[in-house]
């Protein structure tokens, strides 16, 4: 059975990584009727008939959504390759929890791994669209 | 407009990194495609009797190569000729390839691994530092006279040994490349995730038996690298290579991440022997460190990682006697190699707790033992380096204690601690970190820098230096701005391509800022210097008038191009041949603070608020530059506490994410980040080296926290729950 995730990179949908294959690191996570999930861990056969947002999928033509601007903004990227699945993390908290404290933003992207930023800057990005966003479309 | 130097400018790529459209090697496919594998050596050491294949498969379909298919040279180009790109007669480590397959499809090329068997003879392995005989390199330090020092009366002498187990670099984003040969023409391109792609193209023309201008490299973007993209990629490049030259088709070999982490390079075990001796109030007298690191079965970067990590292996103090011997040893697992810091954490983790358990033998409280022997501008380090630059170690050490409430939370936690199931502690570490490469390397590497100006008054950046998260592109670009007076969106950097950017040299050891910047600047100077001095500039100018001057420049001339290429900075003087002299042109210096939680129960250690103080010059981006303040600590968190490599019979036995434990959104501290401006002249804008510092700080400040939350003495890193309830069973058995 193929995975998701190799169903989509095939159909040129790259953003979505592969970290480890084995749903420990998050870069693979897209949302699957809204939910998140790992791409890696999740048979073609979960997918049929859902709707799945990928970090393509996020952005309206040049304009970034309000949580990719913040990370622009406050260095919540580095190498870039956590990032897709981060952001993808970051709004699935946003839609379920409007406004996070810090704790819960940690606890919501604990199943995302990034090795380059010790995390500081992608919470101070997650509050930083949090209080950009209007909640209505939180 | 954004600011120059000096600002926090967004990352140059991030949009294209946040939108998904950022191009990673296992991004692109090129039409005919074959998928590549490596098939390795199941043993640690053995002599290769022959390769069985399968023959349940038709193997017609396959692309096979072993070392006789090798056109060229089969050893990979470093220091010491001794490793294979495919082991030929002899296995030196598990995990050593042997040969390569591919097929275009990535399931049947896969499938083959195991059904290709290789018939070894096993020889006995050398499987522990403590086994080993053979030595890849040695050094030695030494000032004023050790021994006699120690002989005198009255002094107190502590002893140590302290221990640190292997890292594995953890990018997010597995190795590979992909390569494309041309054999009509003599030819070969390989595209990939690296960190040093003149390391690549070098090696790869000796390989191939190709003139180097046949030979073209490309960095695609990269998901992290922390040293682990150094040197190993050139193996992975030179597999592609093979594949493509003998197949005539473009090769792609992505590892998987359980191949990646039991195979590639881990930051190198080491162990280290301390004899400190002070007088009864706490001066340094004679500091005899031993030092040792395990290589692993080649030589690699070995005797590059000892040197920096001798070096340092003293510190931030003043001591008038001085010895560090240094060593690092052959065995028989997979080559260690290079990951940020490169030594010096391992050698500054054995000083720095040594540090505080000499303090504690004469009575001082650990920040005021470090405060009576802190180097100071015009001291000599051990190696005969005299610091001729302003430092001030009192004056970070002061900040990070007075931020982290020090001396008060020592005090509260004293009293609370007897009582308490969650016992609280605080620790420190102060150390130094040298920026660029070691000793003589820079003036060896001789780098070189390339800014080009368009008719359009566009301004593009020429280097092979690499992004690869650490914000190469965005400084390069606030760099050359500051000089011409232009605004970031003004500078284009070249993607590094070897057949388009000159040697810039590897990214690594905190020079892309300092080293290679500083060449950014002095070239992008030299453009507005032949505008001005040609008459089509005036000396002030708008950015509208050096984009007429650009256009009216290239019209007449037809290019406008300023390259500069790396000199010692004015008196810095190193002696290969006696090993002493300026080590660096220069130092950052840091004091970092981390307070630790120790449950009684579950034997778990938490960090739970870090402090980080540290000079690094003129900080050029504040935001990058704290992402990787904060980026570093995280890793040192991780080294001291979690990540364990767990070794079964010389092969990595936790070779996934899944029991190699990183540090989580959960696991760590808030990690409070300063920094303190002193210019360096070196450097562009006044800037320093700082990716590796924060490697070194973290460790040390850990266990000297969990030696003051409990009564233990932590001496072997990782410290993990296991370790720590054994150190305290021993302690009150």
């Amino acid at each position: 059975m193929a995975r998701l995730l190799d169903v989509l990179r095939a159909a040129g949908l790259t953003g979505t990584k592969e970290g480890c294959g084995e749903g420990e690191c998050g870069a693979c996570a897209v949302l699957l009727n809204g939910a998140l999930v790992n791409s890696c861990l999740t048979p073609l056969a979960h997918a049929a008939g859902a709707a799945i947002t990928t970090i393509e999928g996020l952005a309206s033509d040049e304009q970034l959504h309000a949580v990719q601007q913040a990370f622009l903004d406050c260095g919540g990227a580095q190498c870039g390759i956590c990032t897709p699945g981060m952001v993808l993390a970051a709004v699935s908290l946003l839609r379920r929890n409007p406004n996070p404290t810090e704790d819960a933003v940690r606890e919501g992207l604990a199943g995302n791994l990034c090795r380059c930023t010790g995390y500081g800057r992608i919470f101070a990005a997650v509050l930083e669209a949090c209080r950009r966003m209007p909640q209505a479309t939180a | 407009m954004q600011p120059g130097a000096g600002g926090s400018a967004v990352r140059r790529e991030g949009r294209a990194k946040l939108t998904g459209r950022a191009l990673y090697v296992d991004d692109v496919a090129p039409p005919g495609l074959i998928h590549g594998v490596t098939i390795r050596s199941p043993v640690s050491r053995g002599t290769i009797r022959g390769l069985r294949f399968d023959p349940s498969l038709d193997w017609s379909e396959y692309t096979i190569v072993t070392a006789a298919d090798i056109p060229g040279i089969n050893i990979v180009k470093l220091i010491a000729d001794d490793q294979p790109y495919l082991a030929d007669r002899v296995v030196q480590h598990a995990e050593e390839p042997v040969l390569l397959v591919a097929h275009p499809d990535p399931m049947r090329a896969e499938a083959a691994r195991r059904l290709i068997t290789i018939d070894i003879d096993p020889l006995p392995p050398v499987l522990s530092m403590d086994e080993a005989s053979e030595e890849f390199k040695r050094y030695s330090v030494v000032k004023g006279d050790v021994d006699r020092a120690l002989s005198a009366a009255d002094l107190v002498v502590v002893e140590g040994d302290y221990s640190t187990g292997a890292q594995e670099q953890l990018y997010i984003e597995p190795n590979g490349m992909i390569a494309v040969a041309d054999r009509e023409h003599g030819g070969v391109t390989v595209w990939g995730s690296m960190q040093c792609p003149y390391y690549i193209h070098g090696a790869l023309a000796a390989l191939l038996n190709l003139p180097e201008a046949r030979v073209r490299v490309v960095q695609m973007e990269t998901g992290g690298g922390f040293g682990g993209k150094e040197e190993y990629p050139t193996i992975i490049a030179g597999h592609a290579a093979l594949l493509a030259w003998k197949s005539g088709r473009p090769v792609k070999m992505i590892y998987g991440r359980s191949e990646d982490m039991a195979s590639t390079t881990k930051r190198h075990p080491s162990r280290t022997r301390h004899r400190t001796a002070v007088t009864r109030d706490g001066q340094l007298v004679a500091m005899d460190i031993d030092f040792m690191l395990d290589g692993g079965a080649y030589c690699t970067l070995s005797p590059v990682v000892l040197s920096r990590g001798t070096i340092h292996a003293a510190g931030p103090y003043d001591c008038p006697n001085v010895r560090v011997r240094g060593r690092v040893v052959k065995t028989n697992v997979p080559p260690h190699g290079a990951f940020r810091g490169f030594g010096a954490p391992q050698s500054i983790f054995a000083l720095e707790r040594q540090m505080d358990r000499v303090a504690q033998a004469v009575g001082l409280d650990p920040a005021e033992f470090r405060r009576r022997n802190f180097v100071r501008n015009g001291d000599t380090l051990a190696v005969g380096q005299t610091i001729r630059e302003p430092v001030d170690m009192h004056a970070l050490l002061q900040r990070a204690l007075t931020l982290s409430g020090f001396a008060a939370k020592r005090a509260a936690f004293a009293r609370a601690n007897p009582s308490a199931r969650v016992r609280k502690g605080i620790g420190l570490a102060t150390f130094m970190h040298g920026a660029g490469f070691t000793g003589s390397g820079e003036v060896h590497l001789a780098s070189v820098v390339t800014v080009e100006g368009a008719a359009d008054g566009g301004v593009r950046v020429l280097a092979a230096s690499t992004e690869i998260g650490q914000g190469t592109n965005t400084i390069f670009s606030q760099i050359a701005a500051e000089a011409l007076g232009l605004e970031i969106d003004d500078i284009e950097i070249a993607q590094p391509d070897t057949a388009v950017v000159p040697n810039s040299g590897p990214t690594v050891a905190s020079r892309t800022c300092m080293v290679v910047g500083k060449l950014v600047e002095s070239a992008a100077t030299g453009i507005r210097r032949t505008l001005v001095d040609s008459g089509y500039l005036p000396s002030t100018y708008t950015r509208a008038q050096f984009h007429h001057a650009c256009e009216r420049y290239i019209a007449r001339f037809g290019d406008l191009r300023s390259t500069s290429q790396y000199t010692p900075p004015p008196n810095v003087r190193w002696d290969d041949e006696t090993y002493t002299g300026d080590a660096y042109a220069t130092y950052a210096w840091a004091a970092y603070v981390a307070e630790v939680s120790v449950d009684l129960v579950t034997w778990e250690i938490h960090v739970d608020d870090f402090v980080a103080v540290q000079e690094v010059g003129r900080v050029i981006n504040p935001t990058l530059a704290t992402g990787q303040i904060e980026g570093g600590v995280a890793q040192g968190i991780g080294w001291a506490l979690y990540e364990d490599v767990v070794w079964r019979e010389g092969r990595m036995a936790n070779a996934q994410m899944t029991n190699y434990i990183m540090p989580t959104s959960m696991d760590l501290p808030p990690i409070r980040v300063y920094f303190e401006e002193v210019p360096y002249a070196g450097g562009p804008g006044g800037a320093k080296g700082i990716g590796e510092l924060p490697m070194d700080g973290a460790a040390p400040a850990i266990f000297n926290a969990v030696a003051d939350a409990t009564d233990v003495d932590p001496r072997d890193l990782p410290l993990t729950p296991e370790r720590l309830l054994s150190l305290w069973a021993a302690r009150h058995a």
